[in-house]
């Protein structure tokens, strides 16, 4: 049975028509052609998925469709503004915070909800935010470096300066 | 140490294809689409050993919305031989068998059929649909338990011991009785998986023509090209294929397990079919690292020099033979000069997944047990156990118990640095803490390598080259093109190409991209380099000798042309100028590695943390430190997960019990503390940057590091992988503690 669904992905909106239970990393990767957010272990367990939900870091490989309904979703491909990379993007770049790249749309998006809500976080509560998005090729080191540097870059340009 | 001076190389430039990363543009395998494309599902086996006695697809056939089934019996027919798909000779029905099952099955997990249709769920559906009837058979998991006469045989007339080998270097029963100590213990390690995070995956079409395309992330598309041709039986020319971004590999991702199934499954349907294993079907059907048994025994005098060393080593291949137990016998003593020294080793099928290579594959099982015995023989001796290590450490001439002597090599710089680093002599500042050390070495693979540099009128440069890129190694690669052209790494733009675009190249593995395919582009660059000079010399009407090059300006007599100036003038002198080079180097310089580690073990649950952690490796040169220190950083990583969490949990009918991240637990970024490096740089004389390769060391010495580190703590040597509290635990229990 397919039900209409109404939100909002990168401030664009999006009607979609499908089953209820579906998920929405499936939705967002085959039906909106989406593919930036990853498929890892369908479970919610690795956070390659991550898309934003109203600003909240989700899993989106058992986060069901419905539960989209009404919000609005961000995923990596949305974090750009007018062809400018998000600061976190452009932190993570500098940094070298990649290896393979797999992890690193959640991992920005993590980073990047966290410095909404904690810009000026502590090496604690980077790593409470990130812990539970793996990276194999472990870049955590780096990736901790990269969020640092995010945070700075954010907070320069809060206070007026670069 | 090379004094020499590089504008590009020892830099830190951002990788070319950084923005596409971050951006979400970047394409890995199963982001591939195509008109028309079908969703492949795998049927496999719910039995770890079984006879296949029937195989009905009737009911999955006739489901709505199937459009072809396929089973071993589309294989063509071909009588067996041996085929080598890039790690030796084995058998085609071996080859054939591990993509889907002919006859038996060997695994849970093993494919068994495939559907393809029009959405993923619906072919799933489908799978279920297709009926096997299975004869099941006893199941045997470990080397020692299969090699036993009564043992369960897993390929009919052959022996379960598919292979044994003796290396024999001295005589070792005269060098243990020269010696005052002697160490021997038995050493266990669990099946551990590469763990990287994006699933295999594969889309294959198989076209009017006869031509088959392949798009899949791997560590090697021509590996993939041969595999996929050779299981089909059709000619390497007439399949092309096209590698997607791989998200991390660590060896797994050389073998192919979908794309000949897509490529049956595209014949049958007429469109191009995708298959994206799930991460159960990674745990339970790729290639995981082989479980071992060993028995390591070494012997010293009281002045603390080694004179005899022993080693069994019986790991298991899972259903195929090919367990990298031949690494193991290789790199197991070679951080020693050691006079007198046997090493057996065994290669041994069970009833697990069929291992694959995983980082520097067969020297970490190996190093848990001869670092942990060296550790043990220094406490015994009294001797710091740096010190005793460097007492007999291996240096240039050294002979390997394999037979290679060493040329010029790092572990004694290792080992000093280890010596000198900080961390070594900082107080532990706590109860039930321990510091251990160790080291281990990886003799790093050559292998084929091309690339080709397209000179543009603007003076940059376009690189195809055939590595496919898993940490960065288009920038490492065009790094090593810019330093010889004297341009920037940024006016070079690299791509990894599709076979037919781009001469042969080896996998992505071997720790041999950067040394090789990064060989392949200097000698692309000289070749850029004396063309050029022949069009200066048409321009300036004097013999292309008279032209000098240095620092990316050409120069005669008093006339000169920068790069970019001579670029311009191409057209004008002849047309393009196309460099290409082909190499297959001889010169691999092996690594070696060392870390120095801080533990404290919780005496109440056994659990083991980390407090700190030094990665110290010899690297050769380092050409981008920052992906240097990154797979330094990811080697340790991996090896503390080894160490301390990871393993397949086997039930006794050979059911994988934790198939799922939740269950299989690769450490957070919570459970680690920096991971500091320390690179070190001993030229290695057979590449023209001094490249050694650095990929792999680094993940050899964490496991017994930790273990000593362990014993230093509570004083129970661990003797099993991993280490888990539980295990923790039962070793103190069992010491009295």
């Amino acid at each position: 049975m397919t039900t209409t669904f109404r939100f909002t992905v990168n401030g664009k909106a999006r009607t979609v028509k499908t089953e209820a239970d579906r998920p929405l990393l499936e939705v967002l990767r085959e039906d909106l052609g989406l593919t930036g957010a990853k498929y890892g272990c369908g479970e919610g367990q690795c956070r390659s998925c991550t898309v934003l939900l109203d600003g909240k870091p989700v899993t989106s490989c058992v986060a069901p469709i419905s539960a989209a309904a009404g919000k609005k979703v961000v995923t990596i491909e949305g974090l750009a503004k007018d062809g400018a990379l998000h600061p976190v993007q452009e932190a993570f770049a500098a940094e070298g915070a990649i290896q393979c790249g797999y992890c690193v749309p959640g991992m920005i998006l993590t980073t990047a909800a966290l410095l909404e809500r904690t810009p000026r976080p502590t090496d604690g509560q980077i790593v409470d935010a990130l812990n539970g998005n793996l990276c194999r090729c472990c870049g955590y080191p780096r990736i901790l470096a990269a969020v640092r540097r995010a945070a700075e870059m954010r907070g320069g340009a809060n206070a007026g300066q670069d | 140490m090379s004094a020499k001076a590089y504008s590009v190389i020892g830099t830190r430039p951002i990788r070319h294809d950084g923005a596409d990363k971050v951006t979400g543009r970047a394409l890995y395998g199963a982001d591939f689409t195509a008109a028309g494309l079908l969703h492949g599902a795998i049927v496999r086996s719910p039995h770890a050993h079984a006879r296949i006695k029937s195989i009905d697809t009737t009911r999955a056939l006739a489901f709505p919305g199937v459009k072809a089934v396929v089973t071993s019996a589309d294989f063509p027919e071909t009588a067996e031989r041996m085929v080598d798909l890039g790690e030796g000779d084995t058998p085609l029905s071996y080859a054939r068998g591990n993509v889907l099952a002919i006859d038996k099955v060997l695994y849970r997990g093993h494919a068994v059929a495939a559907v393809a249709a029009a959405s993923p769920h619906v072919a799933e559906e489908a799978a279920a649909l297709i009926d096997v009837v299975y004869e099941r058979l006893p199941c045997v998991l470990t080397a020692p338990e299969a090699m036993l006469e009564s043992a369960p045989q897993l390929h009919d007339g052959k022996s379960n011991l598919a292979s044994q080998f003796q290396h024999v270097l001295g005589d070792a029963a005269k060098g243990f009785a020269e010696a005052d100590v002697v160490v021997e213990r038995e050493f266990n390690t669990a099946t551990v998986h590469q763990g990287y995070i994006e699933p295999h995956n594969a889309t294959a079409l198989w076209n009017n023509d006869g031509r088959v395309h392949v798009w899949c992330s791997t560590q090697g598309s021509f590996v993939v090209r041969d595999c996929t041709a050779l299981i089909l039986d059709i000619p390497v020319s007439r399949v092309k294929v096209t590698p997607m971004e791989i998200g991390g590999g660590f060896g797994g991702k050389i073998p192919v397990y979908l794309e000949p199934v897509a490529a049956l499954l595209s014949k049958k349907s007429g469109r191009p079919v995708k298959i994206v294993m799930t991460r159960k079907d990674c745990f339970e059907a790729t290639g995981p690292t082989p479980g071992s048994f060993m028995r390591v025994k070494i012997g010293a005098t009281k002045d603390g020099r080694i004179t005899a060393a022993q080693a069994y080593l019986a790991f298991e291949a899972g259903a195929y033979p090919g367990a990298m137990v031949g690494p193991a016998g290789m790199t197991v003593f070679a951080p020693y000069d050691i006079p007198n020294a046997v090493v057996d080793g065994f290669d041994v099928v069970v009833n697990k997944p069929s291992t694959a290579a995983y980082r520097a594959p067969g020297a970490p099982n190996a190093a848990f047990a001869t670092e942990s015995v060296i550790d043990e023989l220094a406490q015994k001796l009294g001797i710091d156990p740096i010190e005793f290590r460097l007492k007999n450490a291996a240096k240039e001439g050294t002979r390997r118990v394999d037979g290679p002597k060493f040329r010029r090599i790092g572990c004694v710089e290792v080992l000093e640095a280890m010596k000198n680093h900080p961390h070594y002599s900082a107080p532990l500042g706590g109860p039930n803490r321990g510091r251990g050390v160790a080291v281990g070495f990886w003799f790093n693979v050559g292998l084929q390598s091309s690339a080709t540099l397209n000179v543009n009128a603007d003076g940059t440069v376009n690189l195809v080259e055939g590595s496919t890129d898993i940490g960065g190694t288009r920038t490492s690669i065009a790094m090593q093109a810019a330093e010889v052209l004297g341009i920037p790494v940024a006016d070079v733009n690299p791509s990894v190409a599709d076979t037919d675009s781009v001469g042969f190249t080896a996998v992505t593995g071997g720790s041999r991209t950067t040394f090789a395919t990064g060989w392949a582009a200097y000698e692309a660059a000289q070749d850029v380099v004396r063309q050029m000079k022949q069009r200066a010399a048409k321009l300036w009407e004097v013999e292309a000798a008279a032209v000098s090059f240095d620092s990316g300006v050409f120069t005669s007599g008093g006339r000169k042309l920068t790069f970019k100036e001579l670029a311009d003038q191409l057209p004008a002198t002849g047309g393009p100028v196309v460099g290409s080079a082909t190499v297959n180097p001889r010169g691999v310089g092996g690594s070696f590695a060392g870390n120095i580690v801080d533990v404290e073990v919780d005496p109440e649950t056994g659990k083991t943390t980390i407090l700190r952690f030094t990665a110290v490796q010899d690297v050769g040169k380092a050409i981008h430190p920052s992906y240097v220190e990154g797979q330094m950083q990811g080697g340790s990583v991996q090896g503390i997960g080894w160490a301390l969490n990871e393993e397949y949990f086997m039930g006794a009918d050979g059911t994988m019990m934790n198939s799922s991240f939740l269950d299989y637990r690769m450490p957070t970024a919570l459970d680690l503390p920096m991971i500091d490096t320390c690179i070190v740089e001993v030229a290695n004389p057979g590449h023209p940057f001094g490249v050694r390769g650095v990929g792999e060391a680094n993940i050899v010495p964490p496991t017994p590091a930790i273990a000593n580190a362990i014993e230093r703590a509570t004083g129970v040597r661990m003797t099993r992988l991993p280490m888990s509290p539980p295990t923790v635990m039962e070793a103190l229990w069992s010491a009295g503690n």
